[in-house]
């Protein structure tokens, strides 16, 4: 089976990338707002949010169920759906830790962007396997142009 | 009691894509196990391999958090609408 694809906008990636640097050494977070179709979905917003993960920001995330029912609400106000979340590993790779697989959900997208020492590196994006053992990685399709909201 | 149990997006796929199912329930725990054992696949997403509710998922009963109320012993009325939130955690592990 071929990996899933996920288009995104190169502004949009960018956009991952600085939140990634501003809030560097700490991981930022946000949702992938977009439309899902088969075997390809594509991303046409996003939702950065506040990491809520006081005590460690440093190695770890959190969106509050709030955040999430915002997220839900933000895209059914644009007539698109939550596809997704983003967030950085500060000087780490930008592959999912076994501490991402225990908690993910499976469906979203996972995009992670690597941050070293304060510089925007690799973005990789996930899929968690139905039976929870690992990731697949998705196919990203950047592109300068692609349809917008 | 009958009552509504709303699927979040990521699960849909395991409860027929389904956004909503019905069923009778007289608590939350009751709504819960009657919905896993329709839906099997879905029982690996909401509990852990010590049968404990995930930390990530979220009950609410409702839009009242049951970890407020009686937890999964939440009783339930008819109509009442059991809703499954999602939270997102993750981060590098060190």
């Amino acid at each position: 089976m071929s990996a899933p694809l996920l288009k995104i906008r190169e502004e949009l990636a960018a956009q991952i990338r600085a939140h990634g640097v501003e809030t560097y050494p700490y991981e930022c977070c946000g949702a992938i707002l977009g439309r899902d179709g088969d075997g390809s979905r594509e991303v046409l917003a996003l939702l950065p949010l506040a990491n809520r993960r006081d005590d460690s920001p440093r190695n770890r995330f959190e969106v509050t169920p709030g955040d999430v029912q915002l997220a839900e609400k933000t895209a059914r106000e644009k007539n698109i759906e939550l596809i997704g979340w983003y967030h950085s590993h500060p000087d780490a790779p930008a592959r999912p830790s076994e501490f991402d697989r225990e908690h993910a959900w499976p469906w979203y997208s996972y995009i992670i962007v690597s941050v070293q020492s304060g510089q925007p590196r690799d973005l990789n994006s996930w899929r968690l396997r139905d039976d929870r053992s690992a990731y697949d990685a998705e196919t990203i399709e950047s592109s300068a142009h692609s349809a917008s909201i | 009691m009958a009552v509504k149990v709303i699927i979040p997006t990521p699960l849909r796929a395991y409860a027929g894509k389904q956004e909503s199912v019905e069923l009778q329930a007289n608590n939350v725990a009751e709504a819960l196990s009657g919905l896993t054992l329709r839906f099997g696949d879905l029982k690996k997403h909401l509990y852990s391999d010590d049968g404990k509710l995930r930390s990530f998922v979220n009950v609410y009963v409702n839009d009242e958090d049951i970890r407020y109320l009686q937890k999964d012993q939440t009783p339930l009325r008819d109509g009442d609408i059991v809703s499954i939130v999602p939270s997102i955690a993750g981060g590098v592990h060190r």
